[in-house]
């Protein structure tokens, strides 16, 4: 790894003010940025620490909207989330390990927008709402493609806003060794609405099946899914798995996340 | 350089560090302390795990500067007052939870993270607990046997290693 220098502020407003410098970014959790600037990927001049921000962190009901500070570790959203909605604390509680959990937070994780990772499906399918230091960006609007995202430049999230819904599921087709989704799903039904989001799939990154969501809407019912499938063309391919493969996982982990959303 | 200090097994410590250096590089470089393994430097196998401020971490991907001013605990912190051996290593010597002894050192900083979260764990919880520890020698059996020797509980029902 380069050398950077290290600067931790204590309020929001210093971060953005040092973010402002040449060459900065922000460091939360770490547990992307840093592997990834050991393998030269990445090489900041100065790195600017999320973790010292008391404002950043913590959970909170609004009202029916479950606010998560961007710097809340998903150990922290694994337990405080769990009585309001379950669905986002079991998602956030299998990400990784104890230790990646204890550090990696869901602000790195949405600005990461890593094509296989967890959180973005939960905020495409909670229809939840990205708070930055500037302004307010709809999920819907917020993942712009793998690893990219409607973030400016030394734009920091701030928190995220997510509305709970009367049921939600997520279910993930585990890669063994890393833990990722090699395909998740994520179906969430709201009083307006069905949302189903998909990591692990798509080279655009995460998505919304809105055809699943149509079917949904008639019959929240794993039947209602029957002959429903996605096009294998678009979806990633590795040595874990086919886009033909992972084309086929989408439709069966999305009737699994409904017969477990219940 | 920038002064650190931790407060590691409940001595205050300080030595430099640059921006990048790990804490895991921190504590074998700087203060010595080299009871904490580096195994992959990839955030994968576990080796490298310690408390900071009580919770299981990777010291191969945070940060010295990042953790400044908190109370780390490694495995030079596991041993009795007198220099026996903690409940966690003792249960791991005598159930031969170790082999070459490498990922050893996070295998008990895990498992020891796990019991004061959850102090009579069941083998399934033990085995997912420790996904993020990696070992090439035991096949775990004897990892798992020893954590549940240690949290009080009956190994006789795992039975004997199947390999
Ligand atoms: C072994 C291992 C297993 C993992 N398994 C999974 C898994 O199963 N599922 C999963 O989803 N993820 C997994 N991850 C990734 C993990 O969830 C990371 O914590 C997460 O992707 C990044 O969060 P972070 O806080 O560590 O961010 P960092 O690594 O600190 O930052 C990531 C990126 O986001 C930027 N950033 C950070 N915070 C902000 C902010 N508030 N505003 C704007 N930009 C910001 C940084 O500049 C950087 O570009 C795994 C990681 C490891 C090491
Ligand atoms: S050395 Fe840190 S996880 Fe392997
Ligand atoms: S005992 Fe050798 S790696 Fe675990």
């Amino acid at each position: 790894m380069y050398n950077f220098d290290f600067v931790k502020p204590a309020t929001l407003d210093e971060a953005v003010a040092a973010l402002g410098g040449e060459d900065a970014q922000p460091l939360s959790g770490g547990q992307t940025l840093l592997p990834s600037m050991k393998q030269r990927l990445n090489a900041p001049g100065v790195l600017i620490s999320l973790t010292g921000i008391a404002a950043l962190k913590g959970v909170k009901l609004e009202g029916r909207t479950l606010v998560i500070g961007a710097a809340t570790p998903h150990a922290v959203v694994a337990t405080e989330a769990a009585s309001v909605y379950p669905a986002l604390a079991a998602l956030a509680g299998g990400i990784g390990d104890p230790a990646v959990r204890n550090r990696g937070t869901i602000g790195g994780s949405l600005a990461n927008n890593d094509p296989s990772a967890c959180y973005p499906a939960a905020a495409l399918g909670s229809g939840a709402t990205i708070v930055t230091n500037t302004r307010e960006i709809a999920a819907d609007d917020f993942f712009t493609g793998m690893f990219e995202t409607a973030l400016e430049q030394g734009e920091i999230i701030t928190a995220v806003k997510f509305p709970v819904p009367e049921k939600a599921a997520y279910l993930k087709f585990q890669q063994p060794a890393s833990r990722f989704a090699l395909t998740g799903a994520y179906v969430a039904k709201y009083q307006d609405g069905v949302r189903v989001a998909i990591t692990g799939a798509s080279e655009g990154g995460v998505f919304r099946w809105t055809e699943a969501e149509e079917a949904l809407n008639r019959s929240f019912t794993a039947e209602a899914l029957n002959g429903l499938s996605l096009p294998a063309e678009g979806m990633m391919g590795d040595l874990h798995g086919t886009p033909a493969y992972r084309a086929h996982l989408c439709a069966v982990m999305t009737r699994r996340a409904v017969t477990a959303a219940g | 350089m920038t002064k650190v200090t931790l407060t590691v097994n409940g001595r205050s410590m300080s030595g430099e560090a640059e921006g990048r250096t790990l804490l895991v590089s921190f504590l074998r470089e700087e203060l010595g302390l080299t009871g904490t393994h580096v195994g992959c430097d990839t955030s994968q196998c576990g080796a490298c795990v310690v408390h900071v401020d009580g919770k299981a971490v990777k010291s191969c991907t945070v940060l010295a500067q990042d953790v400044n001013g908190a109370s780390v605990t490694t495995i030079e912190g596991m041993a009795n007052e007198d220099g026996s051996l903690g409940v966690v290593q003792q249960a791991f010597q005598d159930h031969h939870g170790l082999q070459c002894g490498f990922c050893t050192p996070g295998m008990v900083m895990s498992s020891a993270a796990l019991l004061a979260e959850n102090p009579k764990p069941t083998e399934a919880e033990i085995r997912h607990y420790l996904e993020g520890n990696i070992c090439r020698c035991t096949g775990y059996h004897n990892i798992v046997k020893a954590v549940l020797a240690a949290s009080g509980q009956d190994v006789s029902a795992l039975g004997v290693a199947a390999e």
